[in-house]
């Protein structure tokens, strides 16, 4: 029987249970094993990153790996259909080998079932002619990875990765398109299932999945466990109950319904695995039936595990009475649903179709899978055969590791309910229709805006999932990483015009991932017309002919790439990671640069003017400094400098060997020169303690200087100077106006203008002294990064030049001072601290492709743009983000799918030239409403800050904000024309865009373009500079904060993160009608909490979480919550912390009160309210309504 | 010698008009390399650049030498370019330099497309008045 070769010869006592006639066996999650794997996964992918806990487990884990290998060497002698005799030697080599790790041992077992329940796998009746040591299912998931290795791993590098490829895509398929993602794979165990054996049935249970996979997320990525656990629950839910998982870390679980629910299956699995466990399992229990239904879910529970877990699998063996546990299970699971339990008749039904799984549906209520449950049957009966498949080429093909999940989407299952309810009520009587039937009425649902009041969401708005097939959907870019404006794609320049909603892209290409598969191979496989790399979305003609996504070429398939080194079979090149995976890096090869990869080079300018010693910067610098100086992303080269300067230039030599740094002043201005061009940016090991003193002793040394003006222009040309032969990064620290020398400048702005409603000057810049000096910088590889800290205007609009068109990022913070403003001072550090650590790429370019017909309009951004579709970026740091206007130049009517890419070849802090490349898939559509119905409001509206913050420079203000009015006016004029039953009296939008004039709203009081309010034009310039360079996510928060109540945090609806209890409060509107004086309301602005404590707050609270004893005693500059061990403390804190932990800046914390100055930040963000000079939100759609009916 | 004069304006305009052709063509291959990847803006722009303002001029100075012919039709012909000229000058954007094209937006789709569209536009114009210089230098020359 196959149950018993699963299982491992050290597991001796076990055997009973996996001979009951079920065939279901048992094992324990063991959390150690699950994150060593974890670790040791990391260690391959991220090795610079995760090393020091990666390189522990390395050596233990080296030993497995061997096994792991060996057994799938075995493996691939194993005919397909009698995989079970020869699969026993394997598991003895395993378990034997592995004494060393228990828990690896573990995995191992758990790894093997993979194989064993898929190794029956009949490959002739998924149509590819496969050699008969191919593997199905499990295998591809293993296969993901084939060169995907990390040096340091090399002979577990195939070993980690499979499991790493499993691990992946419980993640990434969430974030991507929050649609349970196991189709396609499902897929082939359907045609599997005649050949399993009837009494097969084995199952992996999935808790010690979720354990895992928390592992590997908990220290990025907090939030998004709630997800995964959320997928791993309805992974089994989809699979018609025999994978049935329930962790006390599940978040969904009511504790009490989740446990007792499985409680009588807890009996049969801790049973057997006492041995095994040093943690039992909270409750892994696995339901399941021998029908043919029901094997058809253990498959798809086997892969459930596969994608989920990264560990070993607690195997819960049950009989076929706990179906009715699993389905109270199920139930208590999703936090929303009534608790209906499936019918029987559903099941029968379920049991007939084969694949509809109605009862899931019906149970569950958190549809995040149904969508893609439904579409399954749609997507069945293409897409197995090779000739027939469509253009993104599925076949088993395991999960799209797409990334981790972007913290600002964790609470995202909370929507859907929202989205879908058609989904969830049809259900089950529409079994088999897919999604677009019941999908595209809600997302089209008329909304009437000046009576619906509550149209925020309960928690922060998802991105609309592109109405794709699952199988293509769940292959597709992360919406993290990769969004555009409109999900789906109109046929027409005149189609899109007549919609009156921008095109473009939204990207975030740079953005931290916890796992992203690493290619290395000698060839990287490319179109050769257009370049395009492989990607999941083209269509294999045969095996040795693609078809390009982008320009509809056929190349050859390479040699190379019919081999796939992980399984060591030959002939799959549909099962390469780069056909797997949207998001893939490639190790380049020498023909991908121009020169040897640059060493890690930092010089950093700094301003020691009088006015920069006074707001006491430096301390702050130097300290961060010292402390970050280890942790500067960098290898043995990495180079270091620095540059002061006031009226004069300063240089410090460094040079190993002299006692103390050397100071050398340059005071010839006018024309810089280097007064030692060799020793002073110098090997930051070997002058370690030089750069230590001298930072050390930098505070200190111009406190009684008298010099107050800055010569900023010299001191950047001499920077420019030493860095040109390398390249590298400047830090720019600059606290005024720059007055002497090249590049001075005046001061432009008049402070009676800055309420002024009439026109805004000076937003462009007045001299393109800096320009010029960033496209030079750029044209060497320099990026320039502005660190602004004034108190008085310093001409950001020039200043920001030297940093726009370098590739740098800006940072400002007014008025400033250490002492005096010590939110500003507290923001430095902590911007500082990621500053320096932060993942960096040098010498980048990033291309963007688009199908043929699409083309690239504009970009916004921090870049060069060097040709019309590529961007130089000097330096590019895992915060920038991108904008990309397109248009349609050629109809779209032959095809249906169009895709983009963006390649993004730079050199990493370790010298390694680096290609990430993310690929967009999304659909044609014909008709106007379709197009409305794919609308991400979201990413319209940043676009359309980025296009209005250009038009208020090469224009006006005034125009920028007209424009604005006329997006939403023309936007919602064209879709009530569409619908021609809607009463003209009424202002009604799309469901998809019901939130759009609210945003729009936001934008006009946003900083950057509002009017009548004293706005500094520093502050409107660094605004305008944020819209262009701030990922998506990022600049949403600072568009519309969201405002939650925390003073009754409760414990209802919480997710668990890391054994942490996070509650989940609602949003609230921006009003200052959902503010009371009883209450406490938190506002994240991306950059800043406020915390507003009405007058009247409950002591309890104030004592609690604020540690006073009341509201009185409460300080003005309060800016951190003290450690209070009372539950609503802890409650807040966990909170914050989890909102702090889903970005990459720390933001500080503000606490207000009623008499605060900082009253008035915090309530110009209440946005729906009337101001003196601005609409309400009600008046301002008034003002639309009326718009439209001129 | 007003009609002498008047021929010699002809003769000479016949001439620069023959050299703006070139301009015209060679901004318009330009920006079709930039369009086509062949070339690197900053490069383009420092070629295109110094080109603008001598353009300009040869155009201002026949204009000039029609007004003092005399030649109001002719002038009157010229006086919209030469006042978009100005006007395009005067709007350019903030450069230290001589030249109109700026690096960092010149990859602009809207810029980019609209310089072209002015180049195919100067090289029609340019051609027409290149016809009508040889018939007003004839017919100057015939009158007399």
């Amino acid at each position: 029987m196959q149950s018993q070769m699963q299982f491992p010869s050290g597991y001796g006592s076990h055997l009973p249970n996996y001979s009951a006639p079920s065939g279901h066996y048992s094992q324990v999650p063991n959390k150690a094993a699950a994150s060593h794997l974890d670790n040791q996964y990391r260690a391959s992918y991220y090795p610079g990153y995760y090393s020091a806990p990666a390189q522990n487990v390395m050596a233990s884990v080296g030993s497995n790996v061997l096994n792991a290998q060996e057994s799938q060497q075995l493996y691939n002698n194993t005919p397909p259909h009698s995989g079970g005799s020869s699969d026993r030697p394997v598991q003895g080599a395993v378990s034997s080998a592995s004494y060393l790790h228990v828990s690896a041992q573990q995995s191992y077992s758990a790894f093997d079932n993979h194989y064993s329940t898929s190794v029956s796998s009949s490959v002739a009746s998924q149509g590819f002619p496969l050699n008969s040591d191919q593997y199905a299912m499990p295998v591809v998931s293993g296969a993901m990875y084939p060169n995907v290795s990390y040096p340091p791993v090399a002979a577990g590098s195939v070993y980690g990765q499979t499991f790493t490829s499993q691990s992946l895509p419980a993640v990434g398929q969430f974030k991507e398109t929050n649609v349970f993602s196991s189709q396609s794979t499902s897929v082939v165990p359907h045609s599997l299932q005649q050949h399993v054996p009837v009494g097969y049935n084995t199952t992996l249970s999935t808790a010690s999945s979720a354990q895992s996979v928390q592992d590997n997320l908990s220290r990025n990525l907090t939030g998004s466990v709630a997800k995964v656990n959320n997928q791993i629950n309805t992974g089994g839910i989809d699979s018609s109950q025999p994978v049935r998982s329930v962790s006390h870390n599940i978040p969904f679980t009511k504790p009490g319904a989740g446990t007792s629910a499985s409680s009588a299956v807890m009996s049969s699995v801790r049973s057997p695995a006492p041995s095994l466990s040093s943690k039992p399992p909270s409750s892994p229990s696995v339901a399941q039936s021998p029908e043919l239904a029901l094997q058809e879910g253990m498959q798809y529970g086997g892969y459930v595990n596969n994608q989920a877990s990264s560990a070993p699998a607690p195997l819960s063996s049950s009989s076929d009475d706990e179906e009715e546990d699993e389905e109270d299970e199920e139930a208590a699971l999703d936090s929303s649903s009534t608790t209906s339990s499936a019918s029987p008749v559903l099941n029968n039904y379920d049991a007939l179709e084969g694949g509809g799984y109605p009862e899931t549906r019906s149970v569950t209520s958190s549809p995040v899978p149904s969508p893609s449950v439904l579409q399954s049957k749609a997507s069945k009966p293409f897409g197995y055969g090779y000739p027939a498949l469509q253009p993104g080429y599925q076949n088993a093909t395991p999960p799209t590791p797409v990334q981790p999940s972007n913290p600002g989407h964790h609470p995202g299952f909370q929507h859907y309910p929202q989205q879908y309810p058609g989904v969830n009520q049809l259900s089950s009587s529409l079994g088999g229709l897919s999604l677009q039937h019941s999908q595209q009425p809600e997302s089209l649902r008329p909304v009437n805006l000046t009576h619906d009041r509550n149209i925020l969401p309960v928690s922060s708005v998802p991105a609309p999932v592109p109405n794709l097939n699952s199988d293509l959907r769940k292959l597709n870019c992360s919406p993290d990483s990769f969004r555009c404006t409109l999900t789906n794609i109109p046929q027409t320049q005149a189609l899109l015009n007549k919609a009156k909603l921008p095109l473009g892209l939204l990207l975030h290409p740079f953005r931290d991932l916890t796992q992203l598969p690493v290619i290395t191979s000698s060839t990287i496989v490319r179109c050769r017309s257009c370049r395009t790399y492989i990607n999941p979305f083209v269509s294999f003609i045969d095996q040795r002919r693609w078809k390009c996504n982008l320009c509809y070429r056929v190349n050859d398939v390479p040699e190379e790439f019919m081999y796939n080194p992980l399984t060591r079979s030959y002939g799959e090149p549909h099962k390469r990671p780069e056909v797997q995976n949207s998001t893939v890096e490639f190790i380049a090869s020498s023909d991908y640069m121009l020169r040897p990869p640059q060493p890690a080079v930092y010089l950093f300018v700094l301003d020691v003017s009088h006015n920069a010693v006074e707001a006491g910067y430096l301390t702050i610098l130097c300290q961060s400094l010292l402390e970050n100086l280890d942790k500067l992303p960098g290898d043995s080269r990495t180079r270091i400098g620095f540059i002061t300067f006031d009226s004069t230039v300063q240089f410090y030599n460094l040079q190993e060997g002299l006692s103390q740094p050397q100071m050398l002043i340059v005071s010839d201005i006018d024309d810089i020169f280097l007064p030692t061009p060799d020793s002073l940016l110098v090997n930051l090991h070997e002058s370690k303690e030089l750069i230590k003193d001298l930072l050390n002793a930098l505070p200190n040394m111009f406190t009684n200087t008298r010099e107050t003006h800055s010569a900023l222009g010299p001191a950047l040309q001499a920077a420019f100077k030493l860095m040109s032969p390398t390249g590298g990064r400047i830090s720019v620290f600059q606290t005024q106006l720059p007055s002497l020398g090249a590049g001075l400048l005046h001061s432009r702005e008049d402070p009676n203008q800055r309420s002024s409603t009439k026109v805004v000057q000076h937003l462009g810049p007045a001299t393109d002294f800096y320009k010029k000096l960033a496209l030079d910088c750029s044209g060497q590889q320099t990026a320039v990064d502005l660190f602004l800290l004034s108190s008085q205007y310093s001409d950001l609009a020039s200043l920001a030049c030297m940093s726009k068109y370098s590739a740098g990022c800006i940072y400002y913070y007014p008025s400033f001072h250490r002492s005096h403003n010590p939110t500003q001072a507290e923001k430095l550090q902590k911007d500082l601290k990621r500053y320096l650590t932060r993942k960096i790429g040098f010498e980048a370019v990033m291309r963007i492709r688009c199908t043929k017909g699409l083309s690239i309009h504009t970009f916004h951004g921090n870049f060069f743009v060097r040709s019309t579709d590529l961007l130089s970026l000097a330096n590019v740091n895992p915060d920038a983000g991108f904008a990309v206007q397109m248009s349609i130049e050629e109809s779209l009517t032959d095809t249906s799918l169009v895709c983009f890419q963006t390649a993004l070849l730079y050199t990493s802090s370790k010298g390694e030239r680096r290609i990430r490349v993310h690929t967009l898939c999304l659909p044609v559509v014909s008709s106007l409403s379709d197009v409305y119905a794919g609308a991400d409001v979201q990413a319209v509206v940043c676009l359309l800050a980025n296009m209005a913050v250009d038009r208020s420079v090469s224009s006006s203000l005034a125009d920028a904000r007209d424009a604005l009015v006329n997006a939403v006016v023309d936007s919602l004029a064209a879709y009530m024309s569409t619908a021609s039953n809607l009463q003209q009296s009424m202002l009604i939008a799309p469901n998809s865009l019901k939130l759009f004039p609210l945003y729009i709203l936001a934008l006009l009081k946003q900083k950057a373009f509002r009017t009548g309010t004293s706005t500094r034009l520093d502050d409107r310039v660094y605004a305008m500079c944020q819209m262009k360079s701030q990922p998506l996510v990022h600049l949403m928060k600072m568009i519309h904060p969201n405002l939650y109540r925390i003073d009754k945090l409760t414990d209802e609806s919480t997710i668990h993160v890391n054994d942490r209890v996070v509650p989940q409060p609602p949003l609230q509107k921006l009003s200052a009608e959902k503010l009371t004086r009883e209450g406490a309301f938190l506002m994240d602005c991306g950059s800043i909490f406020y915390l507003w404590i009405g007058k009247n707050c409950d002591n309890n609270f104030i004592k609690d979480v604020l540690g006073y004893p009341n509201y009185a005693s409460v300080p003005q500059k309060m800016t951190q919550l003290p450690e209070v061990d009372a539950p609503s403390s802890e409650r807040t804190r966990s909170f914050i912390s989890w909102l702090r932990d889903s970005r990459p800046l720390s933001p500080v914390l503000q606490v207000i009160k009623d008499e605060n100055p900082a009253k008035t930040d915090f309530f110009q963000h209440l946005i729906e309210d009337r101001t003196e000079a601005a609409f309400s939100y009600y008046e301002f759609l008034l003002n639309i309504q009326q718009q439209i009916c001129k | 010698m007003a009609f002498a004069f008047a021929a010699f304006c002809y003769m000479l305009a016949l001439l620069l008009t023959a050299a703006l052709i070139f301009f015209a063509i060679w901004h318009i291959i330009a920006f079709d390399e930039l369009k086509t990847d062949y070339k690197n803006p900053i490069d383009q722009c420092n070629t295109l650049n110094p080109l603008v303002l001598p353009e300009y001029l040869i155009h201002a100075f026949f204009c000039v030498m029609f007004l003092c012919a005399a030649e109001w039709l002719t002038l009157g012909l010229n006086m919209p370019l030469l006042a978009y000229h100005i006007w395009r000058y005067m709007s350019r954007p903030v450069m230290s330099g001589p030249g109109l094209y700026d690096p960092t937006t010149i990859m602009n789709a809207d810029i980019l497309a609209y310089c072209q569209k002015e180049g195919w536009c100067k090289l029609a114009f340019y051609l027409l008045s290149f016809f009508y210089y040889l018939y007003g230098m004839i017919y100057v020359l015939v009158s007399s």
